[in-house]
């Protein structure tokens, strides 16, 4: 919109606030929900009276979690894994992008393990293989299960790969005059200036690997080692109210309780609410891969 | 002569660094490609697959046989071509009106809460979906308030759990889905909107005639890359939602093959349907690349 005359507040700019307000509304609406649930008396929750707002307050099911052992136990897992999962990712992916943004005058073998990076992203040995190849090599049951297999992510190389490639070539021209070798290079010159997408293919990291919950369930079989998003879908499955009537729902509740089971939701979210509002600023590389000419 | 120019130019210092990387693909991502043989094999996990017997397309001909599989095969279509359409329409209407705001401030607010659900795993929003659509769920109360007596089993029942698998996953996507269609839009160039302003075009009017036109190769382009995701119904979301009443309308491939190879514990069957699902997928993301490349410039690198 332009700037050059002053333009009042039109209908048009009413309805539009008003249609976003509820967009915004339906997208947090359900987490609403949840927090209002998890902060709501067991009896009120159960009767479903609680909308968006809590109905007769109180903390009783955050302190419930305390007492839940295996939430910590899990929680502690999935912290871990995020640490391992994100720190070996970075190294790893560096080291990949760098050669591979090269040129081909400097890096002859540049395109075929492009090619090969792109085919492994495109293309997969489905499930089973993949289950079976981690179980041979002994990893079942194990933390690095859950962290190895997903290191090397295709995708977030890629667009590290796009971003060196923008780094002005005097730079490494001048670097390679001054007898710098590639590993100078890139831990003096291009590692200092992609620090904001490296933190930000990290923070995706994070993101998804706090969310995975496949491998735990595939591979983890000790719940000293279940990680939290597996140990939450173990929950929910149990009770399951899409085929159950009202009562049988109340029956089961009382086993496992509506409002303790939204706190562990809420619980889960903080980390992925507090780091997602960081992600924005190379989305569009990401989404686009590569480069599109208009 | 490519090792001469590679001494030359420190290469060796490039293949070093590829080391650890291509070494972790080679492990979790080709080792298991060469496991698709298993699809061909009758698998014994006491020789593992590298030396169980061959028996040809025995499994293929299980499969393609087999009610089941067209059944799946049927749903995994209907709910991802539905997804791909959907997930388009609502993320570009959502860029149009959006666009329309004319504070900074609260276009990013905005923009910034509703792809807040993007970044939330399936098994959550299944927890907290099972709960809004339970008997005496949040849904439920509104309808009675509405006058419908009889509680709606929404995941239990074979209507409507397509209809909710659509919109919930249209839900979670749109937001983050209409950040390129945003991008875009802010490349249009002010000039035009300034000269239909001139020939007293209304708000709507530059919508129509200067917004959409000016999105038409984005939509085009991401239209065209979709289409490698015709059987790709989205395991996580179905897999956290469905429960054996809804398998009729609610299996797909993925759960299928899930299902085959975990719960039954047939590997090469559910090899056998993977299989299938990667070759035609593959095919279907060279196409759409190959389109994309030729009617859009669109390179991966």
């Amino acid at each position: 919109m332009t700037a050059l005359t002053y333009k009042k507040f039109s209908l048009f700019d009413a309805v539009v606030t008003v249609l976003m307000l509820v967009v915004m509304l339906l997208s947090i609406g359900p987490m609403l929900h949840t927090l209002a649930v998890s902060l709501s008396s067991q009896a009120k929750a159960e009767a479903g009276l609680v909308s968006f707002w809590p109905r007769g307050l109180t903390y009783e099911s955050y302190h419930s979690i305390l007492k839940d052992s295996q939430f910590f136990r899990s929680s502690w897992v999935s912290v871990q894994r995020v640490l391992w999962t994100t720190g070996l990712s970075f190294i790893v992916t560096l080291l990949l992008a760098f050669p591979l943004s090269r040129e081909t005058r400097q890096f002859p073998l540049r395109n075929p393990f492009m090619w090969l990076l792109v085919f492994c992203m495109l293309f997969n040995g489905g499930l089973v293989p993949f289950y079976i190849v981690v179980n041979d090599l002994g990893l079942y049951d194990k933390m690095a299960a859950l962290v190895l297999p997903s290191v090397v992510n295709v995708f977030n190389t890629i667009l590290v790969i796009n971003f060196f490639r923008g780094v002005p070539k005097e730079l490494h021209e001048s670097a390679s005059i001054d007898g710098a070798n590639p590993w100078q290079q890139l831990f003096r010159i291009y590692l200092p200036l992609s620090l904001p997408v490296l933190a930000t293919v990290s923070l995706f990291v994070i993101v998804t690997t706090w969310n995975e919950y496949l491998h735990g369930l595939i591979f983890i079989r000790d719940p000293e080692k279940m990680p939290l998003q597996t140990y939450l879908q173990s929950i929910f499955i149990k009770i399951d109210p899409s085929h159950m009537t009202s009562e049988e729902i109340i029956e089961a509740s009382k086993v496992s309780n509506t409002t303790l089971n939204a706190a562990k939701i809420i619980v889960s979210l903080v980390p992925i609410v507090a780091i997602y509002p960081f992600l924005q600023r190379y989305f569009i590389h990401g989404i686009m891969l590569g480069s599109v000419k208009e | 002569m490519l090792w001469k120019q590679m001494r030359q130019s420190g290469g060796y210092h490039y293949l070093l660094m590829l080391v650890p990387g291509i070494a972790l693909l080679a492990i979790f991502s080709i080792v298991p490609m060469f496991g698709l043989m298993m699809a061909f094999q009758d698998y014994n996990p006491g020789k593992g697959m590298w030396h169980s017997p061959f028996v040809g397309f025995r499994n293929f001909s299980y499969v393609f046989n087999n009610d089941t599989s067209w059944l799946v095969l049927k749903n995994t279509l209907i709910i991802a071509i539905s997804k791909m359409v959907f997930g388009m329409v609502v993320p570009i209407l959502f860029a149009l009106l959006l666009n329309e705001v004319r504070l900074m401030l609260f276009k990013r607010f905005v923009q910034t809460v509703v792809y807040l659900p993007h970044f939330l795993s399936w098994v959550i929003i299944a927890g907290i979906l099972k709960d809004i659509l339970s008997a005496n769920g949040l849904v439920n109360l509104f309808l009675m308030k509405l006058g419908v007596h009889d509680p709606v089993l929404f995941l239990g029942s074979n209507v409507w759990f397509r209809p909710i698998l659509v919109g919930t996953d249209v839900w979670k996507e749109f937001g983050f889905a209409a950040i390129v269609y945003l991008a875009a839009l802010t490349n249009i160039n002010p000039s035009l909107y300034e000269a239909a302003e001139m020939d007293g075009a209304t708000r709507l009017q530059k919508i129509r005639y200067i917004s959409l036109p000016g999105i038409t190769t984005t939509v085009v382009l991401l239209a065209t890359l979709s289409l490698q995701g015709v059987l790709n119904a989205g395991f996580d979301q179905v897999f956290n939602l469905y429960n054996p009443v809804v398998q009729p309308t609610g299996d797909i491939l993925d759960t299928y093959v899930y299902r085959v190879g975990f719960e039954q514990v047939n590997y090469e069957l559910a090899t056998a349907v993977g299989l299938f699902k990667s070759a035609v997928s593959f095919v279907l993301i060279i196409v759409a690349y190959k389109l994309a490349s030729r009617y859009a410039g669109y390179r991966i690198f």
